[in-house]
């Protein structure tokens, strides 16, 4: 289950095991037969980390989800939550615990927090007067998860909001507190690199915290050879574009979220064994695990889309090929090893058909016109259904776009390039007329304001006018929210700064070969992500070449360095690689990830990247965290 | 150390001076007796919020402290209200300010209507007035439409900037608006007077949509009303100043779903100065042909507007995905494209008056053009798919 965690440079399974190990510490101080009550929220998260079969080990015989009343009956001894320390949450409990009946079944009460305690909520459970009921009470810090070999998050949604907007630091902290965890397990990193005030607050903390707990210091020898933070305001524009890699446009239409991407079941529902009768049609959508541990998604999730055909097809032979093999069987001990291959073949096959079908859905939904001008006033379908109906896919040898996909793909590129990002762009005026998703619109404009460093005053009123009118006033409040985050803003000077950045770091590349890439600009067809860029820079040659670029971006960068124990100095062999820890604060999308995971790969690169950060998002995800709304009646 | 008779019937001057006392004390940090603190907590406790805001208004000493839960804190707010005293609301606001969260504060000020007021001039004399635009964000939460729109208007008084308050000021009257012709609309529907609504019934309240929205259903049940009534297009587009483009979108929109072509015919006709009548849009006719199409509009009013789509290599392809025969014969004929004409022919029907016309330009075609090679031929093609995305 957790195999893929071992396979990079790094070993991150050591992290999971430590977590599982404070887990069942826990399990077990709470002796006897439990029942768990979720905060579901923390159901995902947790399942990166055990499974049932690690809970039913420590006595845990049934789960349920939190919610108001009474607890459902259960012959255990114990109950206990498993809660984030939210005040409502609180008094959800506290209503659980009340309605207890004590004289049938007296069952023990203990909770655990995650991440942290706080004093606020167990004030909360003295005011309901059940704070005496609870044997146990205790934290489990999780903070970062590890998702991948190479990819750890700690999956807090409102990090960039709280960070950027509201100037609450608290998730740096938990940042911070993360990476002191992590350096206990691998070592303490002797380079801090960082640019941004958030990146400048974490190294502070961190510094600080080393220094807090002088005394104990670990023996092992450095994993990392350097951490990277990043902030997320230093590069705006990545997250805006949409993905086009395999799994970022997984994730741009369906959404992959703890690893899981859930799909409409009606083209898997053809996989049936031969002769097998068909059943009906599954309604429920299929949930599928998307993760290095299945070796075809590995070779393909960070490929461009446009090279996906030609990879299935090459592994569809070596399949067919592999099947073949039994007629060149003869002996008995080339049979039985023929048969021993069988489960891996069979394996290796349904995960063909598997993504054979993924990418097959999301050319159906791409060839199927999204309803152009249905001004049907019914009740308004909430302009935050994510669904990028628009999108594209090649599947073997045909290229089929839609028109909208396309379109919306080169007003991209084109705010990309700089062309034109000081007018009202006319394919956005038309999206507002057709009333397409807010998502998409302010995904655009915000882009084309990214690129043109602000809007001209009477652009921007135009864009705003028209947005409230088409789609009500109430998103008044995520156009100030985005205002303040820099994301859509007037024009405070005529200096814009973009061109000079582009031209600099080469951030447009004309012919990038989607097939055969040889640079990271591949992942959006062109366009090398900012971030990514100033990563690969400070590797080589070092951030000393580009200090005027990096004035022109927000924050302060800076290079730390903690001391390690005697001794514990690496020496590195000739031409082995350095490992780099970088730790994007505010957010990352899967694009960047596998823009990283080609700079490892790279031959001459010298340097393997782990990539952390602080929530996995996307275009969308990444907006809608910044929209004001209350939660649906 | 100091022992003091616990008598709550003391006289005003004793209590000042113990009071006066006590306070002194407390400040030198001398470590009065645990007695002597208890004695006060208790004598304080004992007041109750009635009892609190008179003391307030009377200028006496009091405590809040005491008002610990959030039920407590209501009700000496509420108290304080009654009594109309502006200093002691002010007062109780600021310890509610510091010991309440903002959205539970805000929250129940938003009944409270007084209370409110002192609060937002309390803010903007403190210069907290960004407090006061996250609070916008609540009018969400009200659910009751009359109640929102009393939010909304005291919202009025906060410190936007010019832009948003403009923003604000809009979403009140539309507001207000669409609760006069909800409550309206909904009594001439149930009573069966009106027929558009008999054959078309409103599938959902008009309350809370965005003015364009609005403006589509106004487009649509209230077409042609004077500017003088809320529920009129006019009204509405000169209220809210809407563009142009958006206006004739939506008009378009509505007015097609209800195969009206006439009045659509209206939108886009002009007269100029000598009487003759001519078709103009601010936007692209081809957007308008769509439109129309998706309405399910007959071949002859989509013709009429193929025709004025001036890119000719669209309008042609416009006029064969959506079959308008005359508009393909003619541009053909226009540029003289005999070859096309021929294939075109192949494409009809035999016995069509399309075959015929078709047969007639043929014929004439030699005397008229002599031997003139098509003109715009090759460019005549079908879009091809745009396959390089790197462009």
């Amino acid at each position: 289950m957790s195999a893929h965690l071992s396979y990079g440079r790094v070993n991150l399974n050591i992290l999971r095991e430590a977590a599982r190990k404070e887990l069942r510490e826990f399990l077990d101080k709470c002796a006897g037969s439990k029942a768990i009550v979720w905060d579901e929220y923390l159901t995902g998260p947790f399942g990166l980390i055990a499974q049932y079969s690690l809970l039913k080990e420590h006595e845990v015989e049934k789960m349920f989800t939190l919610k108001g009343g009474r607890l459902p009956a259960a012959d255990v001894k114990n109950i206990i939550f498993f809660v984030r320390p939210r005040l409502e949450l609180m008094d959800i409990i506290a209503e659980n615990v009340i309605s207890e009946d004590k004289m049938h079944s007296p069952r023990d009460f203990h909770i655990l927090f995650v991440p942290r305690r706080s004093m606020l909520c167990e004030q909360r459970l003295k005011e309901q007067g059940v704070l005496g009921s609870f044997i146990n009470i205790d934290e489990y810090i999780l903070d970062l998860i590890p998702y991948d070999g190479d990819l750890l998050s700690m999956e807090s949604e409102g990090a960039f909001r709280e960070c950027y907007l509201e100037s609450d630091q608290t998730s740096l902290y938990h940042t911070a507190k993360g990476l002191m965890t992590l350096q206990a397990l691998y070592g303490t990193i002797p380079q801090i690199f960082g640019k941004g005030e958030c990146a400048r607050h974490v190294a502070n903390m961190m510094l600080r915290m080393k220094r807090e707990f002088a005394g104990s210091q670990t023996q092992i020898l450095p994993v990392f050879d350097s951490l990277l933070l990043l902030d997320r305001n230093i590069d705006l524009l990545t997250p805006l574009a949409t993905q086009l890699t395999y799994e970022g446009l997984i994730d741009e239409v369906y959404g992959i979220t703890n690893g899981y991407a859930k799909l409409p079941p009606e083209k898997f529902a053809a996989q049936k064994k031969q002769g097998e009768v068909g059943k009906d049609l599954p309604t429920e959508p299929k949930k599928m695990q998307l993760n290095s541990a299945e070796e075809l998604y590995a070779e393909i999730r960070d490929k461009n889309f446009n090279a996906i055909g030609a990879a299935l097809s090459k592994k569809a032979k070596i399949i067919s090929a592999a099947f073949e093999e039994r007629h060149n069987a003869k002996t008995v001990g080339e049979i039985k090893q023929f048969v021993s291959q069988l489960p891996h073949m069979q394996a290796a096959r349904s995960s063909l058909a598997n993504h054979t079908s993924i990418a097959e859905l999301i050319k159906d939904i791409t060839s199927e016109k999204n309803s152009l001008y249905s001004f049907s006033f019914h009740v308004q379908l909430t302009t935050l259904h994510s669904s990028f109906i628009y999108l594209f896919y090649l599947y073997l040898t045909r290229q089929v776009t839609s028109e909208a996909f396309f379109d919306n793909l080169t007003v991209e590129q084109e705010f990309m390039t700089g062309v034109d990002t000081d007018k009202v762009n006319t394919y956005i005026e038309d999206c507002i007329a057709q009333k397409d998703p807010l998502i998409k619109i302010l995904r655009l404009v915000c882009m084309q304001s990214v690129c043109n460093n602000g809007l001209k005053q009477k652009i921007l009123d135009y864009y705003k006018r028209e947005i409230l009118q088409t789609y009500g006033y109430e998103h008044m409040l995520t156009l100030n929210n985005l205002e303040k985050t820099g994301l859509l803003k007037p024009q405070t000077s005529t200096r814009n700064n973009y061109p000079t950045i582009r031209k600099t770091l080469k951030l447009w590349m004309e012919d990038a070969n989607e097939q055969n890439p040889n640079d990271i600009s591949y992942v959006y067809s062109g366009y090398a992500p900012l971030s990514i860029r100033l990563t690969q820079v400070l590797a080589r040659p070092g951030w000393r070449s580009i200090e005027e670029v990096l004035k022109m971006l927000p924050g302060p960068h800076f290079e730390e360095r903690q001391q390690l124990p005697a001794g514990l100095h690496k020496k590195r062999q000739q031409g082995e690689n350095r490992t780099t820890l970088v730790f994007f604060l505010g957010g990352v999308t899967y694009a960047e990830v596998a823009a990283l995971r080609f700079l490892s790969q790279m031959e001459d690169g010298g340097t393997e990247y782990i990539i952390a950060t602080t929530k996995l998002i996307n275009g969308t995800s990444w907006i809608k965290s910044l929209m004001d709304r209350p939660e649906a009646p | 150390m100091f022992y003091v008779t616990h008598n709550p019937y003391i006289s005003e001057h004793s209590e000042k001076l113990l009071t006066s006392l006590i306070l002194y004390l407390l400040d030198c940090r001398w470590s009065v007796h645990d007695d002597v603190i208890l004695l006060w907590q208790d004598y304080v406790s004992d007041w109750t919020p009635e009892e609190t805001v008179k003391r307030m208004q009377q200028g006496k000493v009091y405590s809040l402290e005491k008002f610990r839960s959030l039920q407590d804190k209501l009700l000496l707010l509420d108290e304080a209200v009654n009594a109309h005293d502006g200093n002691v609301i002010t007062a109780v606001l600021i310890y509610l300010k510091k010991s309440l969260s903002k959205e539970i504060l805000f929250r129940e000020l938003i009944t409270r209507e007084i209370a409110l007021r002192h609060y937002i001039h309390y803010l903007k004399e403190i210069g907290e007035q960004k407090l006061l635009l996250m609070q916008y964000r609540d009018h969400l939460n009200v659910r009751d439409e009359n109640k929102r729109r009393d939010f909304l208007k005291n919202c009025l008084s906060f410190p936007f900037s010019p832009d948003d308050a403009t923003h604000v000021q809009d979403h009140y009257t539309l507001l207000e608006r669409q609760i006069i012709i909800e409550a309206n609309d909904k009594q001439v529907e149930s009573s069966g007077q009106a027929d558009i609504f008999k054959k078309y019934p409103r599938k959902a309240s008009i309350l809370n949509m965005p003015i364009i929205t609005t403006l589509y259903y106004s487009c649509f049940y209230h077409y042609g009303e004077s500017d003088g009534t809320f529920s009129s297009p006019a009204n509405i587009r000169k209220t809210f100043r809407i563009s142009d483009k958006q206006f004739l979108l939506t008009c378009l929109g509505a007015r097609a779903k209800l195969k009206a072509w006439f009045d659509v015919d209206a939108l886009f006709t002009t007269k100029n100065w000598l009487g003759y009548t001519k078709k103009r849009s601010p936007i692209g006719f081809h957007r308008i042909v769509d439109i129309l199409q998706k309405n399910n509009a007959p071949v002859q009013v989509l013709q009429d507007y193929v025709n004025l789509v001036e890119d000719v290599e669209q309008k042609i392809s416009l006029a064969q995905k959506y079959k308008c025969h005359d508009v393909i014969i003619n541009t053909y004929r226009d540029l003289k494209d005999r070859q096309q004409l021929i294939v075109y022919r192949g494409k009809v029907e035999r016995s069509s008056s399309e075959y015929r016309k078709i047969e007639e330009i043929l014929s004439n075609s030699v005397r008229l053009w002599g031997e003139v090679s098509p003109r715009y031929r090759s460019r005549i093609c079908f879009p091809s798919s745009k396959l390089n995305l790197n462009h």
